[in-house]
């Protein structure tokens, strides 16, 4: 198994966003995880790429074997874990090459292989930037900053597809993309598949899970997986809505 | 204040010691400045903390030593010098050690004729008419006791005169080394620069220690750009960090003149700056431009005037700081535009970087306008890391400390970037690879 989240509760600001997770998730396989705003869909995604603002109060998270909680952010993402985050961060004055250069070279280094050298990057980065659809011209510019939102996401992906994460984890990588756009996301993200690695789509719609397609759904609502099924369980819940989902389970949640 | 006294007094003795040392240079005309730039150190007051311009900058550390004024030059080999050099650059060198001209270690290549790139103390000698018309001309020497100080004790520093039309097109690197000694030593350059119409000339003015020792650098730097005259200007300053610096710069801008100046700081106990530019005429440009790093107790300051007396013209003044432990920061940029400086535009803005829980940084823009059809515009920030930044850089794979590094170079990147010559940015980034790569 890659990931085996046990009771995960955890807090901001002393207030209690996840209330025991429980999720397995073996390599080779898609995990959408939907649910209503506010249910605590980005925070699980968050706190599994290991924010520091986020206190984990109960429960464990093993990875590869592996207390996922006990590592540094850094470390996870060296171990394979990454986060295509739903507001990517502009950092003006690091250039994307630069960025992607010394993350992958402290990956490898870590991973006890050798560094590349600026020649084989590039070589190695290229291919990958077509699989986004990616301008070249977007590489030499600062990291997201004025890019479009579409870019920003696309960029994510394109993180993604060089750092070759185990684990990829989308927080709403659909959010705010035209069909285009999340085409291209989605096309992308399939491309990255493969039977040893795994993804974990956080969404609001089911929209995006037409494109890349799960094999698991879940349903998170306050704090709590409170259904999970096929794909087919997206479909009903684009159908019907939340609202369903939620009085079946504020008996069962307000316990 | 009683102290403050001794010390004064201290200074005009050894007044008499220099004034017996100059020989028969004292017939020179220089000289009556000298006499009454003494008369005016004597009359002043050193500045405490009362005083508007040195409200966060208490100078009392420096003025607890007796500085011996620096009359001659010591020997320096030519290794100790190397280290300063910037590979990259096939550049002019003028040398000075405690503030005098060592022609052994300077190289002068192919200057444009009639082009003076050299020590000062020569060309007063030589009765210099150049020197004759500018020298203490731009920096007061009657209500600046710094000034009045070096202005008193001229003796050499660098001067640089290019001519009508002429174009130095290598940068000129000038380089100030101050030696380990068992005196604590007050080393007091005197630099002029003087750019004639349509001239163009790039001038590094390079501040460094050979020693740990204490000692004072004292140093005041006219500038003349002439009409359309094009003047960059890079101040490096990396003394040691037990050293005092106090430094004024007063440039004066002609009709369509181009002055652009770099500072970046490191060294230092205390560092002390003021950097005043004045446009005489329409048109010109005028770009201050800085980057300073403390660390430990230092306190590095800087007081800018821009000085907008005619229309036309742009300013433009970006100042970053990166503060760390319990070093101060004090950032005070003043732009006047006067009632006649219509359609002027002037931008100016101070950012910091706060890396620790006690550095702490002064920061005031200072803007008054008395022309109404003009674009200025000023601001301040002080702030950490950004933690977001951080988060992401580090969900990436990269470390604490490279994510750390990586933020710094970015956040200074805008600064380096508008360095004209390259050698210099990567002299710069190097600094900064230096301090905070991990």
């Amino acid at each position: 198994m890659l990931l085996e989240i046990k009771n995960l509760h955890a807090n901001i600001e002393g207030k209690e966003i996840l209330k025991g997770i429980d999720l397995k998730v073996n390599a080779g396989e898609v995990h959408a995880i939907m649910g209503p705003n506010g249910s605590g869909k980005s925070t699980l995604a968050q706190v599994l790429a290991g924010r520091e603002e986020y206190e984990v109060t109960k429960g464990e998270v093993l990875y590869n074997g592996k207390n996922l909680l006990d590592l540094s952010p850094e470390d996870r993402a060296r171990e394979g874990v990454f986060l295509a985050f739903q507001y990517p961060i502009e950092i003006p004055g690091v250039s994307n090459t630069n960025l992607l250069k010394t993350a992958l070279n402290e990956i490898r280094k870590y991973n006890g292989q050798e560094e590349l050298d600026t020649m084989e990057f590039l070589t190695q980065i290229k291919a990958k930037m077509k699989l986004v659809e990616l301008d070249q011209s977007l590489l030499s510019r600062a990291v997201n900053e004025g890019f479009s939102g579409g870019e920003k996401k696309r960029n994510e992906i394109f993180q993604m597809a060089v750092l070759e994460p185990k684990l990829g984890i989308l927080d709403e990588t659909d959010s705010g993309l035209d069909i285009d756009a999340l085409r291209i996301v989605a096309n992308g993200v399939n491309k990255l598949k493969s039977k040893d690695k795994a993804t974990i789509v956080v969404t609001h719609y089911q929209r995006l899970l037409n494109y890349i397609v799960p094999d698991f759904v879940h349903v998170l609502y306050k704090g709590k997986i409170v259904k999970s099924g096929g794909k087919e369980l997206a479909l009903e819940l684009e159908e019907k809505g939340y609202d369903w989902i939620k009085e079946d389970s504020n008996a069962v949640v307000e316990n | 204040m009683s102290q403050f006294a001794e010390i004064k007094e201290w200074y005009l003795n050894e007044f008499k010691l220099f004034e017996n040392s100059l020989n028969g240079e004292s017939t020179a005309p220089i000289h009556k400045i000298r006499k009454e730039a003494i008369s005016n150190f004597s009359n002043l007051d050193f500045p405490n903390t009362r005083d508007e311009e040195w409200k966060y900058t208490n100078i009392s550390p420096l003025l607890k030593y007796n500085f011996k004024p620096s009359l001659e030059k010591q020997d320096v080999k030519q290794e100790q010098v190397n280290k300063y050099l910037f590979d990259e650059l096939e550049h002019s060198l003028l040398v000075f050690v405690n503030g005098h001209f060592d022609a052994g270690l300077s190289r002068i290549k192919h200057l444009p004729k009639g082009v003076i790139a050299g020590s000062i103390a020569g060309a007063i000698k030589e009765k210099s008419p150049v020197v004759e018309k500018h020298f203490g001309k731009y920096a007061d020497y009657e209500n600046q006791i710094f000034t009045a100080l070096s202005t008193a004790y001229t003796k050499d520093g660098a001067f640089i005169y290019v001519p009508d039309g002429k174009i130095v097109e290598e940068a000129i690197h000038i380089l100030f080394l101050t030696t380990e000694s068992d005196e604590n030593i007050l080393t007091q350059p005197r630099n002029l620069f003087v750019a004639g119409k349509n001239s163009q000339v790039r001038l590094i003015e390079h501040y460094a220690s050979l020693g740990e020792n204490i000692y004072f650098t004292n140093s005041v730097t006219e500038v003349f750009a002439d009409e359309n005259s094009i003047v960059d200007h890079v101040k490096l300053q990396e003394e040691n960090k037990k050293s005092f610096h106090v430094a004024r710069m007063e440039i004066d801008q002609e009709k369509n003149s181009n002055f652009s100046s770099h500072a970046i700081s490191l060294g230092g106990d205390i560092a002390r700056n003021d950097f005043n530019s004045r446009f005489n005429d329409e048109g010109g440009e005028c770009m201050m431009n800085g980057l300073f790093l403390t660390d430990g107790t230092q306190l590095f300051d800087t007081h800018s005037l821009i000085d907008h007396a005619k229309p036309h013209c742009n300013s433009h003044e970006h100042y970053k700081g990166i503060l760390d432990d319990k070093s101060r920061g004090v950032f005070n940029g003043k732009v006047i535009v006067r009632q006649d400086a219509q359609k002027t535009n002037a931008f100016q803005e101070n950012n910091n970087i706060i890396l620790s829980n006690d550095a702490l940084i002064n920061t005031k823009p200072q803007l008054e306008i008395f022309a109404d059809d003009v674009k200025c515009s000023h601001g301040a920030t002080i702030g950490q890391l950004d933690e977001e930044a951080m988060f992401y850089l580090k969900s990436r794979g990269i470390g604490e400390e490279t994510s750390k590094s990586i933020l710094i170079h970015a956040f200074a990147s805008d600064v380096i970037k508008s360095i004209k010559i390259k050698a210099i940015k990567d002299y710069v980034e190097k600094i900064l690879s230096n301090r905070f790569d991990g």
